[in-house]
């Protein structure tokens, strides 16, 4: 990896990269969930099947992890916007970034215990 | 070098006594030589759209998220008798519909770009982007098949 320059390796620079990265996640776990919740028109069984694979604790992991992406790639998608529309936008990026960091680490600790709590008593027992 | 050699491209014309200082044009000017493909604003509104769609879907996926994640016992409660209750109300119907249109063709516009970042070899990404439409269009129909022909009384 070369020096920083005024956007490579920087903060602009890696933000692009989570943002692409989560969205693309984002878009395959779609993808799969609208298949998923097309079982509907098969049988309540096979939708009652598939969603209890969904309350196991791997899964309710991976579930964590797209909650995470999720708020990432839109609370930085705000942030790009804001770049893009607001007069002191490009300016202030950097600052929208720590803010939208902050922001995030909040909110994913807010969302551990109501993700993670079954799986959290599954495995260690009431 | 004299003036008579500097090239001058678009309908600027030879500079000369009466024409001092014609008019360059902009780079991206449309002129008669433009190709087809590239004379609508297609890709300008691409880039509003996933600004628009982007603040709308804020709302939408992190409510559904909260409603099936968090609300109410969490994941834990979803079931096919919990769809049926949530696709009673066209309110939620509307809201899935919507949720499933714009994340859909967002998220695939984002691919879009992706894709054309990446695959540098013109038949490769031809390829990815009709098996991303074609994705695409599947989803979009199912999902709106599934909403619109969902029977609570399947059985
Ligand atoms: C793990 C987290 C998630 C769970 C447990 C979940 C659960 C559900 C459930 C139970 C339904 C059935 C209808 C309803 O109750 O509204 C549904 C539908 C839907 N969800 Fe999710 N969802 C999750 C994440 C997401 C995310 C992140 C998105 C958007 C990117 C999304 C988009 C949709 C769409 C578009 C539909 C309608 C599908 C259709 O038309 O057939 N969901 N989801
Ligand atoms: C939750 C609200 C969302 C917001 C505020 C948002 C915002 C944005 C914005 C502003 C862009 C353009 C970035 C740029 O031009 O540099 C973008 C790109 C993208 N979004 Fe979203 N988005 C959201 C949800 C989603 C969802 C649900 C998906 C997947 C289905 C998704 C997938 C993508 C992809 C794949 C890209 C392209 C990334 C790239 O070119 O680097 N987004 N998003």
């Amino acid at each position: 990896m070369p020096a920083g320059t005024l956007y490579r390796g920087r903060e602009g620079m890696w933000s692009w990269v989570a943002h692409r990265v989560t969205g693309v996640l984002i878009f395959f776990f779609l993808f799969v969930h609208v298949l998923d919740t097309a079982l509907v028109r098969v049988s309540p069984e096979a939708y009652d099947d598939v969603v209890a694979t969904y309350k196991t604790p791997i899964v309710a992991l991976l579930e964590y992890g797209l909650v995470a992406a999720v708020l990432f790639h839109a609370l930085n998608g705000l942030r790009v916007i804001a770049v893009d529309f607001w007069s002191k936008g490009p300016r202030l990026q950097k600052q929208m970034l720590w803010t939208v960091v902050g922001i995030w680490v909040v909110l994913m600790a807010g969302a551990l215990y109501p993700v993670l709590g079954h799986a959290f008593r599954e495995l260690f027992g009431s | 070098m004299t003036t008579s050699d500097i090239k001058l491209t678009g309908s600027s014309s030879e500079i000369s006594p009466e024409n001092p200082a014609p008019v360059i044009e902009a780079p991206r000017a449309r002129t008669a030589k433009t190709p087809k493909a590239t004379r609508g604003n297609f890709e300008m509104y691409g880039w509003l759209f996933m600004r628009l769609s982007g603040i709308v879907l804020v709302v939408l996926v992190i409510g559904h998220l909260l409603i099936q994640l968090v609300l109410d016992g969490g994941v834990s409660k979803v079931s096919f008798a919990f769809v049926a209750g949530r696709w009673a109300s066209p309110f939620w119907q509307a809201w899935d519909l919507i949720m499933l249109w714009l994340a859909m063709l967002h998220g695939a516009n984002g691919l879009r770009t992706v894709i054309n970042d990446y695959a540098e070899r013109d038949n490769t990404r031809f390829w990815l982007k009709m098996l991303l439409y074609a994705a695409t269009i599947f989803t979009v129909l199912l999902g709106t098949l599934v909403i619109f022909t969902f029977d609570p009384n399947i059985r």
